[in-house]
């Protein structure tokens, strides 16, 4: 039986936008897309689908299918995982989908949307979503699907029904082993996602991403209980002022800044 | 359970001794049990050997402490642990579960929200109880661009504690508790996840995490070459090296020197930042030093906006002036 992969994915702010462009309205609580940044898939989602592509390069008859949920999608972003070798495009749409901090939603729209793509092997995520930095809808997914789950991998590769994980630890490394079917997250250590060919994104053009509704995936949005609420939003106040040192020349800013440092006991 | 009393705090161990992260939990535990008119404190620690931990977790402020200790808790892998918390909730039905944002917290306490039917409040910085007796935590979001306060609308609630956000309690030897041993079967089969090898680096020198002095290298050091006068310069004042997500990207060095949001979080005296251009991503592990220094040739440099003092220059020019001017002042 080839290998059946979901990989799940956010479109989100680019999180390189300027500081100077990120904007948000505290009284409706809610982060403003900035209008001259266009939004991305985010980072480590596509390293997940760089991961399943892997796999995919080992067992050519692999299908990876990428999954997402939102109210509303920006269709060249998303089809990006086509055009990196993706095989389908799953978007669960619904103007109810609104992009909140509180994970319980997601989970159970992602989990009813998996289901409902039959046996899937292998489930991959990346680690966070960079919006609201969350790290608890795999983890959730994987509770809510029944699924053994470990996190922040760096390589990711299957044999015989086992899926074999290296993963990043703040001092080192380990290798875990896990039985199908299973859930994976995956970090940025895992290398850079490769970009499409222009093959892939002609072909990626050729294919249409497969549309729900939220009742298409047999939930009612009405039937689903928040676990929390946003109820406060705020810029960080700023730190304190930068005192510049400066000199005749770059090297003597250096050294005036050690006799500041030594002056102000920090040294 | 609709109706929960008391906040349960899911325990760390150190080695065989309470971890400093849930003497934390169990000071900001304490603070909530205050708000909620005195209501009960209760710890549960995992492992194949507690030691001293269950009394070091009732001196820390735990008034019951349920314990486990079983082989297959060696090493604590994450499908164990959460198991154990699941039960410890079913067994104390607290209103709230107190955990820390660590590897393991990570790995567990969202697992632990989602099978308690709630969601996790994740790395809160800041834990308070309000008028409807609801938790509320303030937390970072969008990499530390935004601060967001969420309320937790089930029972219990989650929160996972960003780990130094809460001075511990001093201990006190002569506070009372009472140790439970808790009710649960644990076998191997509950560990689906298999660590099947291991490797370890520990870091040459003083530990980033631990270290007073931190000084820290970005992308615009140009190379690993560029590090070498940053390890002399950590060496000069006693500090340990770090880096932005971009040289570990480069493999300029390895992932465990990654300072920031997804790497380590440091708390030195000083922080000195060299070709750093500051993204929040990276301030967030940052940011609570006593005071950075920047050195960065872009005047506009977020960096500076968190720096006490700061040099616009290259670093090339900088840096060598400055190690040699220190070397002197501390002869
Ligand atoms: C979800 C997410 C998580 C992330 N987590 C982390 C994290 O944990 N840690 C982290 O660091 N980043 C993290 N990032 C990445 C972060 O957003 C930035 O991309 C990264 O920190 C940039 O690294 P840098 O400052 O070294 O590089 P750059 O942003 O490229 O900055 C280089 C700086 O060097 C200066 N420079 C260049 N040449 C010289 C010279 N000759 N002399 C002096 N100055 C010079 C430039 O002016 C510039 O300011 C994360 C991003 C995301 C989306």
């Amino acid at each position: 039986m080839p290998l059946r992969i979901v990989v799940t994915a956010k479109q989100v702010i680019d999180p390189e936008t300027p500081a100077s462009a990120f904007r948000i309205d505290p009284q409706a609580l809610q982060v403003l897309p900035p209008a001259s940044v266009p939004p991305v898939v985010n980072g480590f989602d596509e390293q997940a689908i760089e991961a399943a592509l892997q796999i995919k390069d080992a067992a050519p008859d692999t299908n990876v299918t990428v999954l997402s949920i939102g109210a509303s999608f920006a269709m060249d972003v998303m089809k990006k995982p086509l055009a990196m070798g993706a095989d389908e495009l799953v978007l669960v749409q619904d103007d109810a989908l609104v992009n909140s901090p509180d994970p319980s939603v997601a989970v159970h729209v992602l989990a009813a949307a998996i289901r409902k793509l039959g046996d899937v092997d292998l489930v991959l995520c990346g680690r966070q979503a960079s919006d609201w930095d969350n790290a608890q809808v795999p983890l959730g997914l994987a509770e809510k699907l029944g699924l053994a789950v470990t996190t922040i991998a760096k390589r990711v590769a299957v044999e015989n029904g086992i899926a074999r994980i290296e993963r990043v630890l703040p001092d080192g490394s380990e290798t875990v082993e896990i039985t199908l079917p299973a859930l994976v997250t995956v970090s940025n250590e895992l290398g850079q996602a490769r970009y499409p060919t222009l093959r892939g994104i002609m072909a990626a053009g050729r294919k249409a991403p497969t549309i729900w509704s939220v009742a298409d995936v047999g939930l009612d949005m009405s039937s689903l209980t928040p676990g929390l609420e946003l109820v406060g939003l705020a810029l960080p106040e700023s730190g304190a002022a930068c005192e510049f040192i400066e000199g005749e020349d770059d090297a003597d800013a250096g050294r005036k800044l050690a006799l500041k440092l030594r002056e102000a006991k920090l040294v | 359970m609709a109706d929960g009393q008391g906040i349960l705090v899911i325990g760390e161990l150190a080695g065989s001794e309470l971890a400093l992260v849930t003497r934390e939990a169990l000071s900001a535990a304490r603070s909530l049990s205050g708000a909620l008119g005195g209501e009960p404190v209760s710890l549960v620690i995992a492992g194949a050997d507690l030691g001293d931990a269950p009394q070091q977790g009732i001196s820390a402020g735990a008034d019951t402490v349920y314990t486990v200790v079983s082989p297959v808790l060696e090493g604590t892998p994450p499908d164990a642990v959460v198991a154990v918390a699941e039960r410890a909730a079913q067994v104390a039905s607290p209103r709230y579960v107190i955990g820390s944002k660590t590897l393991l917290g990570r790995d567990v306490l969202p697992r632990v929200a989602f099978r308690l039917g709630t969601a996790l409040a994740q790395d809160c910085a800041t834990l308070e109880v309000d008028s409807q007796q609801r938790l509320v935590a303030t937390r970072p979001v969008y990499g530390g661009s935004a601060i967001a306060k969420v309320a937790c609308l089930q029972t219990p609630a989650v929160a996972a504690l960003r780990p130094k956000s809460v001075e511990p309690l001093e201990p006190d030897a002569s506070r009372i508790g009472e140790i439970k041993t808790l009710d649960i079967q644990l076998d191997d089969s509950v560990v689906k996840a298999r660590v099947v090898d291991r490797t370890e680096r520990p870091s040459e020198g003083i530990r980033l995490e631990d270290a007073k002095v931190v000084v820290s290298g970005g992308r615009g050091l140009g190379g690993p070459e560029g590090f070498e006068p940053l390890k002399d310069l950590a060496s000069l004042i006693g500090g340990a090296v770090g880096a932005s997500r971009a040289v570990c990207d480069a493999g300029w060095l390895p992932s465990s020197y990654q300072v920031g949001l997804t790497g380590k979080t440091v708390t030195p005296d000083l922080y000195i930042a060299v070709g750093i251009s500051g993204a929040s991503q990276h301030m967030a592990g940052c940011s609570s030093a006593r005071a950075i220094v920047a050195i960065n040739k872009d005047a506009g440099a977020n960096i500076f906006k968190e720096a006490r003092f700061g040099v616009v220059g290259d670093w090339q020019k900088v840096l060598p002036a400055f190690i040699d001017q220190l070397h002197e002042l501390l002869q």
